[in-house]
């Protein structure tokens, strides 16, 4: 289990590689989602009001 | 045969992406799943070592980054020519996922090339170019956000995004034109690809992963830009 954390010798560049995918994607996810609940509940309330 | 023109009604935009959107994420998270396992199971490379752990988010990232680009162009021409406001949509919804995505291929590159060449960062071709595309991205949406008038602004970044398409074949040709660190096409090349099978799966499924990812949210946020301007057309009438 070590020895995958420590990637060979390159734990320093392998790790931060995925971390910043997973950081960039996830915020991807988490905005597109957001927004488009925001969306939605937005359509919902102006529709009721009428 | 429904055509890409059918695709552009928003009433059936919605009802479609909606019946595509759940396939799409099971094929998403199957293949980012099967792709991780098998990237992570997979044996140090022989000459890059742990590192080529990297190529399996970086190649995938920068394909997406591209293909992006190469969308927002298709559906700006629609938009300018055809005068589709869903291609308007696409292609502003469309910039921020390829910025990010060009962003990724940028850092996970860097990171690789560091213990491998040695550098963070060299000015050659490959990467120049792959810069240029972030600056594209960039200044597309700067100028999406600069324009107060929708249509205005729709026609106006439409032509950014359509003479920035000129970068796209720089970027793929720039590892034969000029003499780059970057390697060459290594996958899709006439005699088959130069990768060994242990490498290409994972690498095949990250892909896949990617794009689908990539699909899932651009068809979100055109759905989101869709129920906004609708929202906006009901207060309109309501005032």
């Amino acid at each position: 289990m070590e020895s995958f954390f420590a990637m060979g010798k390159y734990a320093a560049y392998v790790w931060p590689a995925y971390g910043v995918s997973l950081l960039g994607l996830g915020l991807a996810v988490v905005f597109t989602m957001s927004a488009y609940a925001r969306a939605k509940r937005q359509l919902k309330a102006l529709e009721a009001g009428e | 045969m429904a055509s890409i023109f059918e695709f552009a009604n928003p009433k059936r935009f919605m009802t479609l992406s909606g019946a595509i959107l759940p396939w799409l994420t099971v094929i998403c998270v199957l293949s980012l799943a099967a792709g991780l396992y098998l990237g992570f199971a997979a044996p140090p490379d022989y000459q890059q070592g742990t590192t080529v752990k990297i190529m399996f988010i970086h190649v995938p990232a920068a394909w997406v980054a591209m293909m992006c680009y190469g969308l927002m162009a298709i559906a700006s021409l629609l938009g300018l020519v055809n005068r589709h406001p869903l291609a308007d949509v696409a292609a502003k919804t469309a910039a921020p996922l390829g910025a990010m995505f060009t962003a990724l291929a940028l850092i996970t590159g860097s990171l690789w090339g560091k213990p491998m060449w040695g550098a963070y960062w060299v000015w050659d071709a490959r990467l120049t170019s792959f810069l240029l595309l972030l600056f594209l991205y960039l200044g597309y949406i700067a100028l999406w956000n600069a324009i107060e008038d929708e249509t205005r602004a729709a026609r106006v970044t439409a032509i950014l995004a359509l003479v920035g398409v000129v970068n796209l074949p720089i970027i793929e040709f720039s590892v034969e034109w000029w003499n780059t660190l970057h390697q060459g096409e290594s996958i899709i090349r006439s005699g088959g690809p130069l990768i060994a099978g242990v490498f290409l799966w994972p690498l095949g499924l990250m892909a896949v992963g990617y794009t689908t990812l990539f699909f899932t949210l651009w068809m979100i946020r055109i759905r989101t830009e869709i129920l906004e301007r609708r929202a906006r057309a009901l207060m309109l009438e309501a005032a």
